[in-house]
């Protein structure tokens, strides 16, 4: 698998008249796990959205492998880098295998017919999600957590080298979500597939993220491995929240814990020793 | 590994394809033995072999007549406005993901219904010219609801609730014009109501098939784009759909088809509206809505024609068949929709 460069200039989006990038850089690790985090429209998913295309930039540019991303042709594009977007929506009633399939668009032309090639892909994208057993069912019957499997199935079945994935583990339960970041942590590992997402939980952030990067109006705050930008310092900037970081004695990884106004023991709100 | 995998995927592909191509057959031939029907049987009957000998251009005089210039042209004109209607009515379902979203409830055949009475009744025109017109107004319709729902790109419910709105304002123009015409035209002017294929003429068929066949082409080569569109517009885009250059292509489409149809035959009342749900009902998951609601389109408008002429109690245009079909549906889909946000 080719590593590709995404790269962010300077960036401004947003719609209408307000801006909601004002002015990010980013450079997105080529082969890594990169998790974006930040409070409430910081501008997250929009910057996913503009770093795939769906919005276009105000100011700045998306460069993918040195071009700028309107540059390159939309199948091309397609092929390279793929996004699964916060609320996919499913036809009524349409199965399991049938929807994966709609990941083969870009790779198809206007009349051509269905290749082995394409049937390899939605298989591979079935087993690797292990959705291969509900290929026939229709997608309204299945649950939250199998249902985002399939759509990032259909994702894979795109096979882009680049994938951006907006909260893809809302909704899900606490299995769920760690079923779904431990299958794209085995994507990026045995495919080396670049993954960028958006996560709300701190901590499954830092434990899943190669590359961290904490958003802030509209701005990259600060952006590094977990362990130095998961910090109390920033957590409170970032979030105005006052916490304790600990080590996740499971993972090794930083961990957050938030201080409130209740239940506290005396020592939580003192300071640190 | 992946080998039973993939034979599964593939058996069940094609098993989906034979079921869409039986679907279309089934919708072909219903089509098809319509029509024939129609053409033998009437206030009389006419043997086949008498339509085939003038078909085949012996003088015959009495069938020349009730099948040659009577039933013959009505059944074409029914079948050619009812594909219209139906692909061009399921296409601007498909894209905003509402089955209310069809183009007669958002306007666009009153649009163009609006211009064929205004250039009938008070310049005076006839011909082409109509047509032309027509279709101009659907356009102008389209492209000002969808102007006039854009905020932030276009949600299909404002857009719907916009559609009404002018709906409702074109209906008042055409009632307003039909009620200074003077009243010998009446009978003609009932057609922008409610939708007729009464006194059609052979060369009406002509401008139709070819709006149909151009209009008809540039939908079907943009098939692939517009099913990608069901998963939501930012899905269809990362699969690398170029979103607004197929909305715009496809909206000049479905506009083209529906309102050459509507210049000739008048608003067929709901067959826009009711083909897509209900080829949706028949084809299932199967495969591409397209085709199969065009000939249930077509299916539609030659059964409703002849039941408003032989089968009711008295004689009614194809329009007020068709309406008291789709209203009822109207309610339920509204109910339905409230209840669950429903999808096509």
């Amino acid at each position: 698998m080719k590593p590709h460069t995404l790269i962010a200039n300077g960036l401004s989006a947003g719609y209408g008249e307000t801006l909601i990038l004002d002015g990010l850089d980013l450079i997105v690790p080529p082969g890594r796990i990169t998790v974006i985090v930040g409070a409430n429209a910081c501008g997250k998913s929009t910057l996913l959205r503009t770093l795939s295309r769906l919005l276009p930039a105000k100011k700045g540019q998306v460069m993918l492998d040195g071009k700028s991303i309107h540059r390159i042709p939309s199948r091309d594009l397609a092929r390279t880098l793929g996004l699964l977007p916060q609320s996919p929506i499913a036809p009524e009633g349409i199965t399991v295998a049938d929807l994966v399939s709609r990941g083969r668009h870009p790779h198809q032309g206007v009349f051509s017919r269905w290749t082995r090639e394409d049937d390899e892909a939605v298989a591979a994208a079935l087993a690797a999600t292990k959705t291969d057993d509900l290929a026939e069912r229709p997608i309204d019957e299945l649950s939250g957590g199998q249902r985002q499997r399939v759509w990032i199935a259909m994702a894979l079945a795109q096979q882009t080298d680049l994938l951006l994935l907006d909260e893809p583990t809302t909704f899900l339960d606490i299995s769920h979500q760690i079923e779904v970041l431990d299958l794209l942590t085995d994507l990026n590992q045995t495919r080396g597939t670049t993954i960028v997402m958006v996560l709300h939980d701190l901590n499954l952030a830092a434990r899943y993220a190669d590359y961290l990067v904490a958003m802030a109006k509209g701005r990259l705050h600060v952006a590094g491995p977990p362990e130095t930008v998961l910090t109390e310092d920033h957590v409170r900037r970032v979030f105005g929240l006052e916490s304790r970081i600990i080590i996740d004695p499971t993972s090794g990884r930083p961990a957050m814990l938030p201080i409130g106004r209740h239940r506290m023991t005396a020592s939580a709100t003192k300071e640190p020793v | 590994m992946l080998a039973p995998l993939v034979d599964s995927i593939v058996t069940n592909r094609r098993r989906r394809a034979r079921r869409h191509r039986r679907v279309l057959g089934l919708l072909l031939t219903l089509v098809a033995a319509t029509f024939v029907l129609t053409l033998l049987l009437g206030q009389s009957f006419t043997p086949p072999q008498d339509i085939l000998r003038m078909l085949m251009g012996e003088d015959m005089p009495g069938v020349a007549f009730t099948v040659g210039q009577l039933r013959l042209p009505r059944a074409i004109l029914a079948v050619l406005a009812g594909l219209s209607f139906g692909l061009g009515g399921v296409a601007f379902q498909i894209m905003l993901r509402n089955p209310l979203a069809s183009p007669d409830i958002i306007g666009i055949s009153w649009g163009a219904s609006a211009a064929a009475v205004f250039a009938i009744v008070v310049l005076g025109l006839k011909g082409p010219i109509v047509s032309i017109l027509a279709v101009s107004a659907g356009l102008g319709v389209a492209l000002l609801v969808y102007a006039l729902s854009f905020r932030n790109g276009v949600a299909g419910t404002r857009l719907i609730l916009v559609g009404i709105g002018v709906s409702a304002m074109l209906e008042s123009v055409i009632a307003y014009i039909l009620s200074t015409a003077p009243a010998w035209t009446l009978q003609e002017a009932l057609r922008w109501l409610t939708g007729s294929v009464n006194g059609a003429q052979l060369g009406q068929a002509l401008p139709l098939l070819m709006a149909l066949a151009v209009f008809g082409g540039l939908l079907l080569s943009r098939a692939r784009d517009l099913e990608a569109l069901r998963l939501g517009d930012d899905t269809a885009a990362a699969l690398g759909v170029r979103v607004g250059r197929t909305r715009v292509l496809i909206i000049i489409a479905a506009v083209g088809m529906i309102a050459s149809a509507t210049a000739i035959s008048g608003p067929i009342a709901f067959v826009a509206f009711l083909s897509g749900p209900i080829a949706a009902r028949i084809v299932g998951n199967n495969g591409s809505l397209l085709l199969p609601a065009a000939l249930t389109g077509a299916a539609l408008v030659l059964v409703g024609d002849y039941c408003g002429q032989f089968l009711l109690p008295s004689r009614y245009p194809v329009g007020v068949v068709t309406g008291a079909l789709g209203a009822p549906y109207l309610i339920f889909l509204i109910v339905r929709v409230n209840r669950s946000g429903g999808s096509l």
